[in-house]
């Protein structure tokens, strides 16, 4: 059985974002680039089930759509314990055109279970794993919180609003996993980042899409009013305030 | 031409977000002159089909098939892309939920339609068709152009208000053919949450953080949620450590939610737990430290011990709910 994690390289969670060129592209000075934290998850789960001999799971590889400047990310990916990787040589668009050059690779090298994480922290898109699904004809399971492989078979633990479901799912398909996934993510040990080094990246030269979305301009959050201050012992205001002030109970 | 609205019901009865979407949907359909169209799959009678017209959804297309009983997104995606080409959809409107995030994605491809995720206002502009979305987490929004004839919207829940009308919507019972081979997620078995306020759906939410100190002192944050019909929530560390269920967990990494009103209790405001929560109406933060970051995003703030200040909200709240 064989892993593919696809993987978005994003400013770090905590960077206070800023824009340049009227206001239509991130100004990335400064900018520390790190995996998704999603993406980070998925790579982590997946490692787990390589380690765990009963699952049958050969290898772990991560893609990547992103330029040359990306490969940091990739390189760490690797330290985690990927086994190899894959770049699509291209700047990332948009979700469909990322989704487009990810399946491309993957009809070429074939995997037999894709995992996708819900969300990257920039486009907060929560569409490329879908995409890539629909693309290559899989079938996808969303909200995935929990993976097992137990007997050859995939049991996915799902979200649904208001509950979870159990279900299998055939092989290939895409995982869309979201919080549960695994816990902590794996940190990188001083091995691992010795021979992320020498561990292969496959670069794959980008395929013509056309991307359905365009950034017209981004903008800031609007300020939010000053925070007004209660009395510790005097609660009774606040509630006032939220009934008379705010009317939201 | 018509705008279409993909319905979501929970046991036959459509969820309050699926009058959402409906209100939503007319709204985008009048800006384009033109009918919102709304699709239910399921076991939902002809009453409750029919109380969508209350929000402006004009046609009501019913498809109840037993092989559509459980969730396989290929399978939705093909039926709902069948309706939208039969009724001419322009736009096609989910819920950026659990269900929408799996199918828009999905239906994007097959109707080579482009998506604007997650958007919490009505269209900026029609010609271009521009959205108004979230991006880096909260931290920034973007005018979204979608460039494609065809258009998807996942509307953020909680984030647009419901429109009643006098509206009355005819129904149709449409059957499909679903070819049964072809699903290939197979429901073993369902969990389903009874009696519990669903964060995402939830109004007001009550959420507390380390500063909760230990799992043993939830009580008087849980009274509090139960006398403000609220759901309650926590931080990732507070999930991690197991103090509370998962479900729980708001954040960039857990739920985003946009409830009117959020209760911070012994929360820092670390950026990504407020990723989860900025698009909330209000936010009272109650924090020992004054200096907590959580206090530049509250619009209502008490500085001090939340084991102290709990207790004597409870009362407040009984008090004024007594009158
Ligand atoms: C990639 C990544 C993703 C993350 N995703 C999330 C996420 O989704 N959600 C999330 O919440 N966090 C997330 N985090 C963690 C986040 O950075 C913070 O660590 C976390 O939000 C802190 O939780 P807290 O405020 O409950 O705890 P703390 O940071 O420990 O803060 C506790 C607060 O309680 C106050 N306090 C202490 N005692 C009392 C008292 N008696 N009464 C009142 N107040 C008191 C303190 O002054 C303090 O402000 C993420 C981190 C990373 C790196």
């Amino acid at each position: 059985m064989k892993i593919l994690v696809c993987i978005s390289n994003v400013p770090d969670t905590t960077t206070k974002v800023k824009f340049v060129d009227g206001n239509t592209k991130l100004d990335t000075t400064g900018i520390q680039w790190i995996i998704n934290p999603w993406d980070e998850l998925s790579l982590t789960r997946a490692l787990e089930l390589k380690d765990d001999s009963t699952t049958g799971v050969k290898s772990v590889t991560v893609a990547h759509v992103g330029l040359i400047a990306s490969e940091p990310t990739i390189r760490k990916a690797l330290a985690i314990g990927a086994d190899d990787a894959i770049r699509v040589n291209a700047e990332p668009a948009d979700a469909y055109y990322v989704a487009s050059q990810l399946a491309e690779v993957i009809k070429k090298e074939q995997f037999d279970i894709i995992i996708c994480g819900i969300e990257s922290s920039d486009f907060n898109g929560s569409t490329v794993g879908s995409m890539l699904s629909e693309l290559l004809d899989y079938p996808s399971v969303s909200s995935v919180s929990s993976l097992k492989i137990e007997n050859g078979q995939i049991v996915i633990s799902r979200e649904i609003d208001g509950g979870k479901e159990i279900v299998n799912v055939s092989t290939p398909f895409v995982a869309v996993v979201q919080k549960g996934i695994a816990k902590e993510p794996r940190i990188a040990a001083m091995r691992g980042i010795m021979m992320a080094r020498t561990k292969p990246i496959k670069l794959y030269e980008l395929i013509a899409a056309e991307p359905l979305t365009q950034v017209v301009s981004f903008e800031m959050p609007k300020p939010r009013a000053a925070c007004k201050f209660v009395d510790a012992e005097n609660p009774k205001q606040l509630i006032e305030l939220l009934q008379n002030e705010a009317k939201v109970i | 031409m018509s705008v279409l609205v993909f319905t979501e019901n929970w046991d036959g009865k459509f969820k309050k977000l699926s009058f959402e979407l409906a209100s939503y949907a007319s709204k985008v359909a009048e800006m384009l002159n033109t009918n919102a169209v709304a699709l239910s799959i399921g076991n939902v009678d002809e009453s409750e089909l029919k109380k969508l017209g209350n929000y402006g959804v004009k046609k009501v297309v019913s498809i109840n098939n037993d092989t559509l009983k459980s969730l396989d997104d290929r399978a939705y995606t093909s039926v709902i892309a069948e309706i939208a080409q039969k009724e001419g959809s322009k736009v096609i409107i989910l819920s950026n939920n659990n269900m929408g995030k799996g199918l828009a994605p999905r239906l994007s491809v097959r109707l080579k339609a482009a998506i604007g995720a997650g958007v919490s206002q009505l269209p900026l502009s029609t010609n271009p068709f521009t959205v108004y979305k979230r991006a880096f987490s909260g931290n920034a929004f973007a005018h979204l152009e979608l460039k494609t004839d065809v258009k998807i919207i996942t509307l953020a829940q909680n984030s647009f208000e419901l429109i009643e009308t006098a509206n009355g919507a005819s129904v149709e019972n449409i059957s499909v053919n679903v070819d049964a081979s072809n699903i290939k997620v197979q429901v073993k078995d369902v969990q389903k949450q009874t009696g519990k306020i669903l964060i995402t759906d939830a109004e007001i939410v009550v959420s507390g953080g380390r500063g909760m100190k230990s799992p043993d002192n939830w009580g008087p944050l849980v009274e509090l949620a139960n006398l403000l019909g609220a759901a309650t929530a926590c931080s990732r560390p507070v999930s991690d450590e197991g103090w509370r269920s998962h479900e729980e967990h708001t954040g960039q990494t857990g739920k985003i939610i946009a409830p009117n009103l959020y209760f911070a209790i012994g929360i820092s405001g670390a950026t990504q737990h407020i990723a989860g929560v900025s698009s909330s109406k209000y936010i009272v933060a109650i924090n020992t430290d004054k200096d907590a970051p959580i206090f530049g995003a509250a619009q209502y703030g008490i500085i001090g011990d939340a084991s102290k200040v709990l207790p004597k909200l409870v009362e407040a709240v009984k008090e004024v709910k007594g009158k």
